[in-house]
């Protein structure tokens, strides 16, 4: 790892002045900067980091009734606060990678990453839940614009996530073992109006939302609603672990898995 | 460079590091406490992990910046006050749960972070919690036997599959 000035501003204000600096990066749990960072793929001259800002920590709930997850929120921190307010994403941020990795990885620097195989981004597209930074509100389908891309600008920083709770949600994670992440997710929303359904893991777009099947189930809330369908296989990750047909059938039984789980 | 203070295993160390400074390597090269491990520097085996404020945390992917007055415990803080093994490490011991021994002490602490969270954790727990550990010598069940044990449960039933 290359050396950088270590900045450990207490506010967002502080933070927003000093990610100002030519070559600055935001530190959130560190948990995919420092490997990267280790590899040398990442070499900021600046390194500013959000575990200092306790205004960016922590969980509550807003009088629309959404959970407010703070952008420096571990992942430990919202699988115990959201046990009983929003139990899907509970065991979502309960299941993210390893213990270890969970009391130090934040909900906005996974959100900011946007990993394609990341687990968060298919709770926030699925929840409808809004992002908000030190500038803006940006809603979940204007946030993901594909693999490791986002709505954000350079040194924005994600500051809190609103989640609007559904009636009933579940997060399948077909596990990929070896990274720990999801080798294909899917989180269902079911609301009093709509269903919502986010996949992660499959495309090479990243997160996306499956709108056949989102209609099926508007209709007929049941896993047998989404049998006729089918997810084209064009544009799915192939890697060693799966193939792209493998990894759009699991889209599928993933999806009726997590209906069934509702 | 930067001044960092910490409390490790309840004395108050400081030192300078620079801010690229890993948690691991200052606990290792800066106070000399080998005992934590690092296997794989790439946050994959946990052989490195310590508590930070009670919570484990891989220490070869924290700044050591990022610990200034945290309170941190590593493997060399975990024996009792008169040098004996603590009852985690002992079941260790007793139930053969190393071999070569290099994934122990981030297993102990992960260990020790599990029994304070849930003192009488089931096997799967066990194995849910250790998700982070690896070791490549015992084939995990004579640690998931040990850590039962150190829970005051039956561990008869723990037979390798
Ligand atoms: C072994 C292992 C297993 C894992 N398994 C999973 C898994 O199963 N599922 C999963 O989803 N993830 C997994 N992860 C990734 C983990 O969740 C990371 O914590 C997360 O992706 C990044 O969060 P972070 O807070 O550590 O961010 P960092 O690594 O600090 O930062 C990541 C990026 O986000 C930026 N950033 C950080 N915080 C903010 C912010 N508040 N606003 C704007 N930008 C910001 C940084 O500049 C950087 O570009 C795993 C990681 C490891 C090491
Ligand atoms: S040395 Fe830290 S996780 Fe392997
Ligand atoms: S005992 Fe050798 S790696 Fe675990």
């Amino acid at each position: 790892m290359y050396e950088f000035e270590f900045k450990r501003p207490g506010t967002i204000a502080d933070a927003v002045a000093a990610i100002g600096a030519e070559e600055a990066q935001l530190l959130g749990g560190g948990q995919t900067l420092l490997p990267t960072m280790k590899q040398r793929l990442a070499a900021p001259a600046v390194l500013v980091s959000l575990g200092g800002i306790s205004e960016m920590q922590g969980v509550c709930t807003d009088d629309a009734g959404r959970i407010c997850v703070g952008g420096g929120t571990t992942h430990a921190a919202v699988s115990a606060a959201t046990a009983e307010s929003y139990p899907a994403l509970s065991h979502l941020a309960g299941h993210i990678g390893d213990p270890a990795v969970r009391n130090r990885g934040t909900i906005g620097g996974s959100l900011a990453n946007n990993d394609p195989a990341a687990c968060y981004p298919a709770a926030v597209l699925a929840s409808g839940a809004n992002v908000v930074t030190n500038t803006r509100e940006i809603a979940a389908d204007d946030f993901f614009e594909g693999m490791f891309t986002t709505a954000l600008n350079d040194g924005e920083i994600i500051t809190e996530v609103k989640f609007p709770v559904p009636v009933a949600a579940s997060y399948q994670k077909f596990l990929q073992p070896a990274s720990r992440f999801a080798l294909t997710g899917v989180f269902v929303a079911k609301f009093a109006g709509a269903v919502r359904v986010a996949v992660t893991g499959a495309s090479e777009d990243g997160v996306f939302r499956w709108s056949e099947a989102e209609a099926a189930l508007s209709a007929d809330f049941s896993p047998d609603a989404v049998d006729g369908l089918s997810v084209s296989a064009d544009g799915m990750i192939a890697d060693m672990h799966g193939s792209a047909a493998y990894r759009a059938n699991l889209v599928k039984v993933l999806t009726k898995r997590a209906v069934s789980a509702c | 460079m930067t001044q960092v203070t910490m409390t490790v295993n309840g004395k108050s160390v400081s030192g300078s590091v620079e801010g690229r400074t890993l948690l691991s390597d200052f606990i290792r090269e800066g106070l000399r406490l080998t005992g934590t491990h690092v296997g794989c520097d790439t946050s994959q085996c946990g052989a490195c992990v310590v508590h930070v404020n009670g919570q484990p945390v891989k220490s070869c992917t924290m700044l050591a910046a990022e610990a200034e007055g945290a309170d941190v415990k590593t493997i060399e803080g975990m024996a009792n006050a008169d040098g004996s093994l603590s009852t985690i490490q002992q079941a260790f011991q007793d139930h053969h749960g190393l071999q070569c021994g290099f994934c122990t002490p981030g297993m102990v602490m992960s260990a020790s972070a599990l029994l304070a969270e849930n003192p009488t954790p089931s096997e799967a727990e066990v194995r849910a919690y250790l998700e982070g550990n690896i070791c490549r010598c015992t084939g995990y069940h004579n640690i998931v036997k040990a850590i039962m044990a150190a829970s005051g449960q039956d561990v008869a039933a723990v037979a390798a599959e």
